[in-house]
């Protein structure tokens, strides 16, 4: 196989296996996160503006390590320097 | 396909290029400066009032209030910095859903300038309230070890910040332009109106975690002072007994 193919084949199973595996733990996380909010709101109805803020702030920053696997799979797929490199070089 | 809005671009001369990063940046200041203008030059303070100056004033109170509630400070050293923040993050968002418009902050580079400025908004205000000295001495706590580490916070939640904002509009649109090609027909409008929501979502969010680290910058000095008094009461119980 050449490089050509090596490159784009290994680029788009590994953007694959990032969006997977980087989506689980978040997923866990802020379906945790998320019950205890709303076990705390069941509780305290009171102070429900106060959680909801948090809670929105927290799974933000909860999410934002699934949205950098999404970013470095949007890379690997859609801007990709190694496979530009290697285009370059077969072009010219 | 194109990823972010810095690839359209519209005008180009020697090195200055005009892409539709920048058009869209001056379209959503434009909007935020000459509306607010044309708003608040007839002001009236009865109970009559124009819509719009009701609309305003609505957001100016809303901001305030979230400001109050968050840092547990008086909002007045807040509101311009991150009333501002938000508003253009929020019309950046909410004018992605417009034909051929993009939003700017599916850019990169407008998300890193926004959160730059977050990054040097930080020192700026801690150093105006606790001076120099003070400010720099909060690096080195709790002990001197940490210093490295509290270095590398500082950069990292400006990247977070950025790739955060950046990571959630872009792929709103993308999104969008894949399920184009998939089901044309209504879906898309399903997952436009989603987007809305995250952008709104994604503006309060960046706002709130810029007043959340410049109010930490800030608090070192009121710990000190409550954990001063608090040693000056537990001395006197002491005493007392």
């Amino acid at each position: 196989m050449d490089a050509v193919s090596i490159i784009g084949m290994v680029s788009i199973i590994v953007s694959g296996v990032t969006i997977a595996v980087g989506s689980v733990g978040p997923a866990l996380g802020e379906g945790k996160a998320l019950a205890q909010a709303l076990i705390a709101i069941a509780q305290q109805p009171d102070e429900s503006a106060t959680i909801t803020r948090t809670l929105f702030v927290g799974l933000a920053m909860v999410e934002s390590t699934a949205i950098y696997c999404f970013v470095i799979s949007l890379i690997l797929i859609f801007a990709n320097p190694f496979w530009d490199y290697v285009i370059k070089l077969a072009g010219g | 396909m194109e990823i972010t809005t810095d690839h359209i671009i519209f005008w180009e001369w020697e090195f200055i290029h005009i892409n539709a990063t920048l058009v869209y940046s001056w379209l959503v200041m434009g909007i935020l400066v000459i509306g607010s203008w044309l708003v608040s030059r007839r002001l009236s303070s009865g109970i009559h009032m124009n819509r719009w100056q009701n609309i305003l004033e609505v957001l100016v109170t809303m901001i305030q209030d979230q400001i109050r509630e968050a840092s547990r400070q008086e909002p007045r050293h807040y509101l311009p910095f991150i009333g501002t923040l938000f508003l253009f993050i929020l019309v950046s968002n909410i004018i992605d859903i417009f034909p051929g418009i993009g939003a700017p902050t599916s850019s990169l580079s407008t998300t890193t300038a926004l959160a730059f400025t977050v990054f040097v908004a930080v020192p700026v205000f801690g150093i105006a309230q606790q001076g120099v000295k003070a400010y720099l001495a909060h690096y080195t706590k709790p002990s001197l070890l940490m210093l490295p580490f509290n270095i590398i916070g500082e950069l990292s939640r400006t990247i977070a910040l950025a790739i955060r904002l950046f990571g959630n509009i872009m792929s709103g649109s993308l999104i969008v332009g894949i399920l184009l090609s998939l089901a044309p027909l209504f879906f898309p409008v399903l997952v436009q109106a989603f987007g809305l929501l995250i952008g709104v979502i994604q503006a309060y969010v960046f706002s709130i975690l810029a007043l959340v680290y410049i109010a930490s910058g800030q608090r070192v000095k009121q710990h000190e002072l409550e954990e001063a008094e608090n040693e000056e009461v537990l001395t006197e119980e002491i005493e007392t007994e």
